[in-house]
């Protein structure tokens, strides 16, 4: 062991002196804070049951840790071994590009990771969601270390907080890290490349790269489902069903991460890894473009997914249809009174081409689920809040 | 290590499973819920047998059954996607109490409830009687490479340094009125979020710098370097086997 003198003085300077060896939070707060996340128990010697859904600050708690056996075994050994061998991809790359330096910053941007699973944003009418933050690590610390640090996180929450099943790691590791760090990455690098050469370029992109990472790691749980299916619902309706809720669940990912990196951009933008190819005068140009292109690229990238999800929706009834109709109340079921409207069923009535005529219904049915949101939100939008 | 024992997920005890070092423990579980989740669901007494060792272990490591069930509420999402199996899947040929369920489904969300459950509680029984510092050292002793450890026992270390500054934040935002409703009053949240990002971020250069300055080499030295005794390894590992063994005849007799 040998000390050195530089460093130590620096550390003083710089205060880091307090920040180890080991710091001493209070206990209380910090602690309360995690376990609620959790649906865990507060430390106060009473058990007091959180349930996740029931917390009115978690709202739309959609996590997608999935338990053990939910997918086959197969699936299971399938998945871990790719994860494996791309972490170890990961490791290597991660080593050449931080040196050991890595471990320590690494760690801590972990941490960071998993304070970020608890940022509530709100969604609508009160309901939160919260970040999954795969394709921001990705962003900020480049695809590596991103998907390193992200799979820790869900390696760690299995251990520890028995959030998803051991066994499911496999899959867990790589719809929730790797899929995002690395799939986030490839859209987000997509992106910069149509997007201008700017700081809203950047966060335009990082928005659309998160959003879409959210729908990919849905896509690919789903293609997972039919290769290891442990239950007897067809993949069509699993596709169906994922992918259109994380479209949903991607537009508020985007969004904050958009603003997210927008916000380590105005004060540390050497810190992003995603605009390490700017100048900083090209990060000091905001350019007025960006709020237009993110929501236009954002619609056509809806759009676009809906079109080949509605592929997915074919001829397979929903749950409650399929139940309905073997229960056989649905023949009690008036025949619904838009049964007639052209969309009906999801295929438009007069064109024979049966994939083009699903992607007109997809693509007509997310622009009137925009515009009744729209009006919706005008409809109800608070006007002035009186401070209660 | 001021932050290691305040855990809400550790139960402190004085058992022998408390005692059994880290990575016989990580071991006996990944494998103990490996052999659960290869064990075909028809096999419905061995779901039990597995159940009542967990059982006995809960009692033999003296971790109160409440802390265990309330616990367990964490894995309620999947279990109300289980629940709807029976409804949604194909094949219907069982008529209980006027529904017509779907026996594929019935099966899988018995699947799916069985494992979830056995495989959620062994994680917790793992975390109540080991540490996390301590369960990550015995990855460490798996061979799990450094780099990872290195990553899991900082993150772990600096968990509630953030979440408590996160948590300060949102007081703060609390106490200026910030009640936002849509998605699109999210901004303060985001700009939090990069704030936090960047303090950590510039953290983590300190505590390297602080950490290169007393001499770390890119290791962390080991303190306790004492390795499992067999005795140790075969207590520990007792309990996968001993379900190995439920399994094995689960299958021949099916």
């Amino acid at each position: 062991m040998h000390l050195r003198d530089d460093l130590l003085h620096r550390e003083v300077a710089t205060g880091a002196i307090q920040d180890f060896p080991d710091p001493e939070p209070g206990l209380g707060e910090p602690i309360a804070t995690i376990a609620e996340q959790f649906g865990q128990f507060s430390l106060n010697g009473h058990t007091e049951i959180l349930l996740v859904a029931n917390d009115s600050q978690q709202g739309l708690g959609w996590r997608m840790h999935a338990p053990d056996g939910f997918l086959t075994a197969g699936t299971a050994v399938a998945t871990g071994a790719i994860s494996v061998g791309t972490v170890s991809v990961a490791l290597k790359q991660a080593k050449e590009q931080m040196s050991e330096k890595m471990v320590p910053l690494a760690g801590i941007t972990a941490a960071f990771v998993f304070a970020a699973q608890m940022f509530n944003f709100p969604v609508a009418a009160g309901t939160t969601g919260h970040l999954l933050g795969g394709a921001l690590a990705a962003i900020l610390l480049g695809p590596h270390i991103g998907a390193l640090v992200v799979t820790v996180v869900v390696v760690v929450q299995a251990l520890a907080f028995a959030d998803g099943g051991l066994t499911a790691l496999g899959y867990n590791v790589l719809n929730m890290a790797i899929i995002p760090a690395y799939g986030g990455f490839a859209v987000y690098s997509g992106f910069r490349k149509l997007l201008p050469k700017s700081k809203g370029g950047v966060v335009a992109a990082t928005g659309l790269a998160a959003g879409i990472s959210v729908v990919l790691s849905a896509a690919a749980f789903s293609i997972q489902w039919l290769f290891g299916a442990s239950a007897p619902v067809p993949f069509d309706t699993v596709f169906g069903a994922m992918v259109g809720v994380h479209i949903l669940i991607g537009i508020g990912e985007g969004l904050i991460s958009a603003l997210t990196v927008g916000a380590v951009l105005a004060s540390r933008p050497d810190l992003v890894f995603g605009a390490r190819d700017l100048h900083p005068a090209q990060l000091q140009e905001s350019g007025k473009v960006p709020l237009r292109a993110f929501i236009i690229g954002g619609l056509a990238v809806t759009l676009l997914v809906a079109t080949v999800v509605s592929q997915f929706a074919v001829n397979n009834p929903d749950g409650l249809d399929f139940v309905a109709e073997d229960t056989g109340f649905i023949s009690s079921a008036e025949e619904h009174s838009l049964g007639d409207s052209i969309f009906a069923d999801y295929a438009t009535s007069g064109i024979n081409n049966e994939a083009l005529s699903l992607a007109i219904a997809g693509t007509a049915g997310v622009l009137i689920t925009l515009a009744v949101g729209y009006g919706l939100f005008r409809a109800i939008r608070p006007r002035k809040r009186v401070p209660v | 290590m001021g932050a290691g024992h305040a855990h809400t997920l550790y139960v402190h005890e004085h058992s022998l499973v408390h005692r059994l070092p880290p990575e016989t423990k990580v071991l006996s579980a990944f494998l103990f819920v490996a052999v659960v989740a290869i064990t075909p669901r028809e096999a419905i007494w061995a779901f039990g047998a597995y159940a009542a060792m967990e059982a006995a272990l809960v009692g033999f490591s003296r971790v109160p059954v409440r802390f265990v069930l309330s616990r367990l509420i964490a894995v309620a999402p999947f279990v109300v996607f289980a629940l709807f199996l029976p409804f949604i899947g194909a094949g219907k040929n069982i008529d209980l109490l006027g529904f017509s369920l779907s026996s594929e489904g019935t099966w899988a969300m018995w699947n799916i409830l069985a494992k979830a459950t056995l495989g959620a509680t062994a994680s917790i029984l793992l975390a109540a009687t080991t540490e996390v510092p301590e369960i990550v050292r015995g990855f460490g002793r798996l061979r799990i490479p450094p780099v990872i450890t290195g990553i899991a026992s900082f993150m772990i270390r600096y968990l509630e340094v953030i979440a408590g500054e996160l948590a300060r934040m949102r007081t703060a935002m609390t106490a200026r009125g910030y009640d936002p409703r849509w998605l699109s009053q999210a901004r303060p949240i985001a700009a939090s979020a990069g704030t936090l990002f960047v303090r950590s971020y510039e953290r983590g250069e300190r505590v390297y710098d602080a950490m290169l300055s007393r001499g770390y080499n890119g290791v962390m030295p080991a303190l306790d370097t004492r390795s499992a005794t067999t005795r140790e390894w075969l207590g520990a590992l007792a309990l996968p086997l001993l379900a190995a063994a439920v399994a094995l005849i689960a299958v021949t007799t099916l």
